[in-house]
Parts: C-alpha cells; sequence; structure tokens
C-alpha cells in the first residue's frame, strides 16, 4: 500500500517507458508464474496425482473451457453483492467517521460498539444474517458490507484528524468556518489514508460475499464452490478459485485507478 | 549603557496623540497558560506601539514568548490580562477585517493545492476579504514566475516558504506577523529571502513584525528591534537600528552593524 502512496512523479509518466523497458521490469515477474505453473505441471504429472485430489494446470484450462458459461453466470451474483457491500460499507463507514469527528460524545458512544463488531467473526455472523434475511441477495451485501466497514472506518477517522496544528492556526487566521476548514482540508487530507482503506476492502468484500454464499446460497461462485468440492469436480473448484480471484483484483485495480486520479500530490503519513 | 549611538533605545512614541500612527498598540499585556498550579506565565506587563509602516524584528531567548506575543496579536493566544489594539481594532475584529496575515515557521501550504491555488487560499474561506492582489502577478513578486503549476512537494523549502509569503499578501494586509519563517532553512537561502523580504517591505509599504532567534537577522531585518526577556516574558529594550532603510548583505560587513548586533548580544545576555 505504501508504495503507492509514495509513487514517485517519474512512474505517472509511463509513457516516456519504452516498450523494451517495459518488458524488462515486467520479465521478473512473468518468468516466476511460468516457472511455478510449469513446476506445478510437473509435480502432477510426475507422482501421477489423481486429478480429483490436485488438477494441473492444463485440467483448470480445460474447465474453463467447458465450464466457461457456469462459471460466468455465477461470476455476476458475486460481483454485484460485492460491489453493492463495497458501496453501502465504505459509505457509512465514511459517514460515520465524519460524525465522529464532529462529536466526541458520539465517537465515544459507538466507537466501541464498532470495535465489537469488528471482532465478531465474520463466518459467525453469517449464518444469523441467513436466518433472518432469508437466501436473497442482502445478506451476501450485508456480510461484504460488514467486512468493508471496519477498516474504513478506522481509516477515514484518523485521515480526518490528520490536519497539523500550523493548518489548523493557518484556516483561524483566515477566519475559515468549520465547514470550510472541513471542505478545503480535511477531506482533502484524509483521501490517502481512505484509499488505503478502499484498497484493503476492494479484496476483503469478494470474501465476504462468498463466505456469505457458502452457508446459504445456490448461485455465486461462494456455491460454485461448495458445489464443486462435494461432486470431486477439482478443475471446477481451482477454476472458480482463479476467477473469484481475478474479481479481486479487478476491484483492487479499478480502486486504485480512481485513487492515481485523484490524488496527486504525495504523503508519508500513511501506512 | 555604553552603547554606540547607532543603536539607541527609542523613546516610547507618545500613546495618545499619534493613534494614527501606531499599527499595533500591546498595553500591559500578561498571557498566562495553564491552570492554577501548573500555570506557567508566558508574558507578563508586555508595553509596546510598533508604528504604521515599521519592520519590527523580535529578538530574545527561547521561552520569552516573542512567538506568544505575535499570535497573542494574532488573536490566536488569548490575553489574561492588558489590551492589544490592531489598527485601533480588537484582535478578533482585525482578523475577520483581513487586516493582517499570518507567516508561520512552515509553509503550512496545502500539499493538494498547487503554488498558485495556495496563494489563492485566502480569497475563498472566511468570506475572501474585499481587497485581493493578483496571484499570479505576487508569485511573479516572490521569484515564482513559471512555477504557478508545481505542487508543494515539487517545490524547494525556501520556495514554499516564498509561496507561503505570496499567500499572506494575496488579501493586501496592512500587516504581515511573521514567526521565524526563516527558521528552518539554510544560511544561503535564509539570506536571499531576507533580502527580497526588504524589498517587498519597501515596495508594498506593509507594517512587519517578524520573530526570529538569529541576532544578525534582526539587526539587518528590522527598522526596530524588540528584545524580550525570558522568565517571564516581557520588554528588555526597544532598540531603533539607525541604518539606512536601503539595506545590503554587504552592510552586516560594517563596523556600525558589528556594533548594533554587539549590543543586542550584550542586551540578550543580560536577559
Amino acid at each position: 500500500m505504501a508504495d503507492v502512496a509514495h509513487r514517485s512523479p517519474a512512474l505517472t509518466q509511463t509513457a516516456a517507458f519504452g516498450f523494451a523497458d517495459r518488458f524488462r521490469d515486467k520479465m521478473p515477474a512473468t518468468l516466476a508464474v511460468v516457472g511455478l505453473v510449469a513446476g506445478w505441471q510437473f509435480i502432477v504429472w510426475a507422482f501421477s496425482v489423481p486429478t480429483y485430489m490436485a488438477p494441473g494446470p492444463l485440467d483448470v484450462l480445460a474447465s474453463f473451457r467447458d465450464d466457461g458459461r457456469t462459471l460466468w453466470s455465477n461470476f455476476w451474483p458475486t460481483f454485484f453483492e460485492s460491489v453493492l457491500g463495497f458501496i453501502f460499507g465504505n459509505l457509512v463507514a465514511i459517514l460515520l467517521a465524519i460524525w465522529f469527528v464532529h462529536s466526541r460524545t458520539a465517537e465515544k458512544a459507538f466507537y466501541p460498539i464498532a470495535v465489537f463488531i469488528n471482532t465478531i467473526p465474520i463466518i459467525a455472523v453469517a449464518p444469523i444474517l441467513v436466518l433472518i434475511f432469508g437466501s436473497g441477495y442482502l445478506p451476501k451485501v450485508i456480510i461484504a458490507a460488514l467486512i468493508c466497514f471496519f477498516p474504513t472506518l478506522v481509516n477515514m477517522v484518523r485521515g480526518l484528524k490528520a490536519v497539523t496544528p500550523a493548518t489548523l492556526d493557518l484556516m483561524r487566521v483566515l477566519s475559515a468556518s468549520k465547514s470550510e476548514v472541513f471542505w478545503k482540508v480535511r477531506i482533502q487530507s484524509s483521501l490517502p489514508f481512505l484509499f488505503a482503506a478502499l484498497k484493503i476492502a476492494s479484496t476483503t468484500c469478494v470474501i465476504g460475499a462468498i463466505v456469505a454464499e457458502w452457508i446459504g446460497s445456490n448461485y455465486g461462485l461462494g456455491a460454485l464452490i461448495i458445489e464443486a468440492t462435494y461432486n470431486f469436480r477439482s478443475p471446477l473448484l481451482y477454476a472458480t478459485v482463479f476467477t473469484a480471484a481475478l474479481l479481486a483484483v479487478l476491484l483492487f485495480t479499478l480502486v486504485s485507478i480512481a485513487e492515481t486520479r485523484l490524488i496527486r500530490w504525495k504523503t508519508s503519513d500513511v501506512h | 549603557m555604553g552603547a554606540s549611538a547607532l543603536a539607541r533605545p527609542a523613546a516610547m512614541p507618545a500613546a495618545a496623540g499619534d493613534k494614527a500612527n501606531v499599527a499595533v498598540a500591546v498595553r500591559n499585556v500578561d498571557v498566562v497558560f495553564g491552570e492554577r498550579d501548573s500555570a506557567v506565565t508566558a508574558l507578563s506587563g508586555v508595553s509596546v506601539d510598533i508604528p504604521v509602516g515599521s519592520l519590527v524584528t523580535m529578538l530574545g531567548p527561547s521561552g520569552c514568548g516573542k512567538s506568544t506575543l505575535l499570535r497573542a496579536i494574532a488573536d490566536l493566544v488569548p490575553l489574561s490580562a492588558g489590551e492589544i489594539t490592531v489598527l485601533g481594532r480588537s484582535p478578533e475584529q482585525a482578523r475577520r477585517e483581513r487586516n493582517f496575515s499570518f507567516v508561520f515557521q512552515d509553509a503550512t501550504l496545502l500539499p493538494w493545492r498547487s503554488a498558485i491555488d495556495n496563494v489563492r487560499l485566502p480569497l475563498e474561506v472566511g468570506g475572501g476579504g474585499s481587497a485581493h492582489a493578483e496571484p499570479a502577478e505576487l508569485l511573479e513578486l516572490v521569484g515564482l514566475k513559471g512555477r504557478e503549476k508545481a505542487l508543494p512537494s515539487e517545490l524547494s523549502g525556501g520556495m514554499r516558504q516564498r509561496v507561503a509569503i505570496a499567500r499572506a499578501l494575496v488579501s493586501r494586509p496592512k500587516i504581515l506577523l511573521m514567526d521565524e519563517p526563516f527558521g528552518a532553512l539554510d544560511e544561503i537561502t535564509r539570506d536571499k529571502l531576507n533580502e527580497e523580504l526588504l524589498r517587498i517591505w519597501r515596495e508594498t509599504g506593509t507594517t512587519i513584525m517578524f520573530v526570529t532567534h538569529s541576532i544578525p537577522e534582526a539587526a539587518f531585518l528590522g527598522q526596530h528591534v524588540l528584545v524580550l526577556a525570558s522568565h517571564p516574558g516581557r520588554v528588555k529594550e526597544f532598540v531603533t537600528v539607525d541604518l539606512p532603510a536601503e539595506r545590503r548583505l554587504a552592510m552586516r560587513d560594517t563596523l556600525e552593524f558589528v556594533q548594533i548586533t554587539a549590543h543586542l548580544r550584550r542586551l540578550l545576555e543580560e536577559c
């Protein structure tokens, strides 16, 4: 996370990079991945590992081809649950953080509850929510939202408070109102903190949606994972896991792009 | 007082008669921080008149309350006793009317705003004030033409402080309060900025109060040097510097200048 916050101005001008340079830059990572996949295929082949126990990469690729339609139709429910959970969880966290910063009493009253909610294992909350809200979209969205909520709340509160006393003095000398300080200073200075949390949330919301689908669902990548496991369709199981990972990477990339668009300046405060 | 004729204690300007010529009047001011047992007296019985259009430097050992006095004038610190008038108004009123600007030790620029947008900040908050200078022209005045779009992270420490000075001048203040603005800069940059500050002072006719802990800086910049003693902070002497208004860095090697700094150093030793 820190490396993105500390990005150098040079890296924003990727256009200046020649193709050869970029290829050389990505070379080690590409070789490592190719090596690992080849090693995996070799072990499966050399020790004659049965496919149901651990399929080789070629089996998984075949599954992507044969079960593509199944994967695709189960991808979308998980996608929507993750994205909706991401939006609602973070929205509530951001609004709550703004309230906390303006009211010490609110912070004292609700912060401990927020911490308590965070300590309940998400996998234990899932059955409760399924019992209350049934097996529709709602419990999945709530669980995805719940898992996003806490890191964003903590980071946003920290970000809104990360204004130096000197800056507040400056705003006082300028006779700035409370709302001017909020919009001109606090919101802006919280953005790097917010995006650090959003990047965490972009991957954890997928986990939340999948866990919720395990408990009570007959659609989505989570349900497909359970089904493939019970039927010993290991190549499909692996393909589903890769699809879920790709979903998380997709959301992470979208958040990172939004970050580079919104934050051109550098800060050393975010970890 | 074995002091030379060049540095003489100024007769306190007659209070009642020439009120129009006094930019800042400080009368018997006490500032006490903290409560009962832990109370610290930062200023005790401070009285001084700052003539309109003058450049007064404030010098004293650390803990003498020179920054506190400046902050009290800027309505950043409440008075425990006494009275301060800024152009005949209370500090709060003067602040709301944008009669003074404040330059902090740190440039306190907003890191997400470009140089010119930082200069514009005072026009966007607190009602904006009535009269204002053209931000682009001010950046030219402080020698930053061509760097308008630069972010603070892309500027050196000296350049950032120049932007802060331009920002302070944008609301055309009658008084400029500067709290060790060049304290964190290297000597070469500092010398250059000292010369430029004198030029800006002559060009704009602004009354300037300048806190420093450097004896040569205090003597080089000031028409008057307000020497403060510590524990508790009080006025030691209001010294008038009899040097021509037009000052060059080479002047610091002259006998006259050395006599003044020697006198200031003796005063500080007595504190």
